[in-house]
This record gives C-alpha cells, sequence and structure tokens, in this order.
C-alpha cells in the first residue's frame, strides 16, 4: 500500500509452503445456518481448497476481504473456507452480513494459525491473537500450490494471481 | 480504607493510567502509523480501540469533535488531536527532544 509513509513490516513468516502437506486441523465450520466440527480433509477430499486466514469477523480488512472473493465468484470452481480466531458467533454474524456462500472456521484459540505458522499477536489488545492475512491453495492430497502471506500490517492478498492459481488448480 | 491501601490504589491507577491515551482501528495502517511513534519514543499510552463503521464511533466524537481515528488525548499537555501525520508531528515536537 503506498500511503506516503511505512507501514508496518512484520517481516518474513515461517510458514508453510508449496509443495508441503497443508497441516491438518478440525474446527467447526460456519455457514449462515450452523456450525459442526469438520477437518480439513474433509474438504480436500472432495476437491481443491483455498484457505483464506483473515482477521477477525468485524475488522475492516476481513469486510473488504470476504466482499472481493464473493465478487469473483470462486465457489463456482472450488471451495473456499475462511479461517480466523474469532469465535463461531462472530464468523456467523460475518457469514450473514456478507451474504456469502463461504464457510468460516472458528479458532479462537489461533492455533491452527500457529501451525500454519502465521500466528500475528495484536498490539493493544493483551493475550489476543490472529493469523496474518494468508492464502494457501489446497490440492486433494492436501498439498500446498500456491501460498501467499502478508508481510506488512495490513497487506491484502494478490487477487488476481490467487484467482488464476485457483482456476488454473481447478480445470 | 486504610491510609496504606488508599496509597496503594493511587500508586496503582497512576501506572496504569498513561497519560496518553490512543483511539484506535484494529489494522488500521494511520493509527500504526501513530503506535510506532509513540513506541519510538518509550511513551506510555492506552489503547482504545473503536468500530470500523464510522457512524458508530461516538466515542471518538465526543472526545476530538470528529469520527476518525487515529485520535489521541495527552493529559500531559491538554492536547487532543485527529490525523496521523499531524498526531506524529505533534509527538517528535513534544517528546523529540533527545535533551537538545
Amino acid at each position: 500500500m503506498d500511503l506516503g509513509f511505512e507501514v508496518v513490516s512484520l517481516g518474513p513468516a515461517d510458514h508453510v509452503e508449496e509443495g508441503e502437506q497443508a497441516p491438518e486441523f478440525t474446527r467447526p465450520l460456519v455457514d449462515d445456518e450452523h456450525w459442526e466440527n469438520v477437518s480439513l480433509s474433509e474438504l480436500t477430499d472432495e476437491g481443491p481448497v483455498l484457505l483464506v486466514f483473515h482477521p477477525m469477523a468485524g475488522s475492516f480488512p476481513t469486510t473488504y476481504i470476504w466482499q472481493e472473493l464473493v465478487e469473483r465468484g470462486l465457489e463456482e470452481v472450488l471451495t473456499v473456507v475462511g479461517v480466523t480466531s474469532s469465535d463461531p458467533y462472530a464468523q456467523k454474524r460475518l457469514v450473514e452480513a456478507r451474504d456469502m456462500e463461504f464457510r468460516l472456521f472458528a479458532d479462537p484459540a489461533n492455533d491452527v494459525a500457529r501451525s500454519y505458522g502465521i500466528e500475528h499477536d495484536l498490539d493493544g489488545m493483551a493475550g489476543i491473537s490472529e493469523p496474518r492475512i494468508a492464502t494457501f491453495l489446497l490440492d486433494t492430497d492436501r498439498v500446498v500450490r500456491d501460498a501467499w502471506v502478508s508481510e506488512e500490517w495490513p497487506e491484502f492478498p494478490p487477487y488476481d494471481d490467487v484467482e488464476a492459481a485457483a482456476r488454473d488448480l481447478a480445470d | 480504607m486504610s491510609e496504606g491501601l488508599t496509597r496503594a490504589r493511587a500508586q496503582l491507577a497512576s501506572m496504569s493510567d498513561p497519560d496518553i491515551t490512543l483511539y484506535r482501528l484494529h489494522a488500521c495502517p494511520f493509527c500504526e502509523r501513530v503506535v510506532r511513534a509513540l513506541d519510538a519514543h518509550g511513551l506510555e499510552y492506552r489503547s482504545r480501540f473503536v468500530e470500523p463503521l464510522h457512524s458508530d464511533r461516538d466515542v471518538v466524537k465526543r472526545i476530538s469533535g470528529k469520527r476518525t481515528v487515529p485520535a489521541i488525548v495527552d493529559e500531559n499537555t491538554g492536547v487532543t488531536m485527529s490525523e496521523s501525520a499531524n498526531i506524529v508531528e505533534y509527538v517528535e515536537r513534544t517528546y523529540g527532544g533527545d535533551g537538545a
């Protein structure tokens, strides 16, 4: 982002890389009606998955990210799911507010982000961390085919690249 | 309440009540810019996070007259101020003396 001053740098993360198998997890997966425990591999068994790590529900970057992904209609080509450290009630409100087809994992303890190497402690909010903004494109073996992790706070995904990689893999 | 306890509470209050209050928005780069300036000068401040929705920021409007963030209140100088560039400049001017 060019704002005329230096944006806060997070530096590179020691994250799960392309070619590695994405860490498995099970968390409540939330849609506009209910939530239930679902594991990542249950989703990848059905087809490729775009895993989108986003800041907590209610924050402005989260609103922008899902607005953009909804507009791109990626749900037609693969499974898109979000993950953040919000509870299922907050994730459900986000699904409703953005009127989206995507489902969101609720991970209040932020363990999933930690296992992917993208935990972000929040300055000024003691005891609360959330994921860095990041996208991982997974094939049906749960192998990472494309990974992008933010290095600035905030920094938004390269949507065109993410979409192109997703459409390529889904073909 | 005993005098000792009163004194202890007053001390605790002064430790946990920095002179500077920063009204900020989660993930707002303009707010982080101010955080960086405050940190650079080793200043204690309290962070108050407000809602992304502009119209929900009445708490900021009450203190600064505007709903924009970041905004700071500095009880040390009596200054209340908005706009990150102005605040950074104010912090530099007020606390950037480094003994010069």
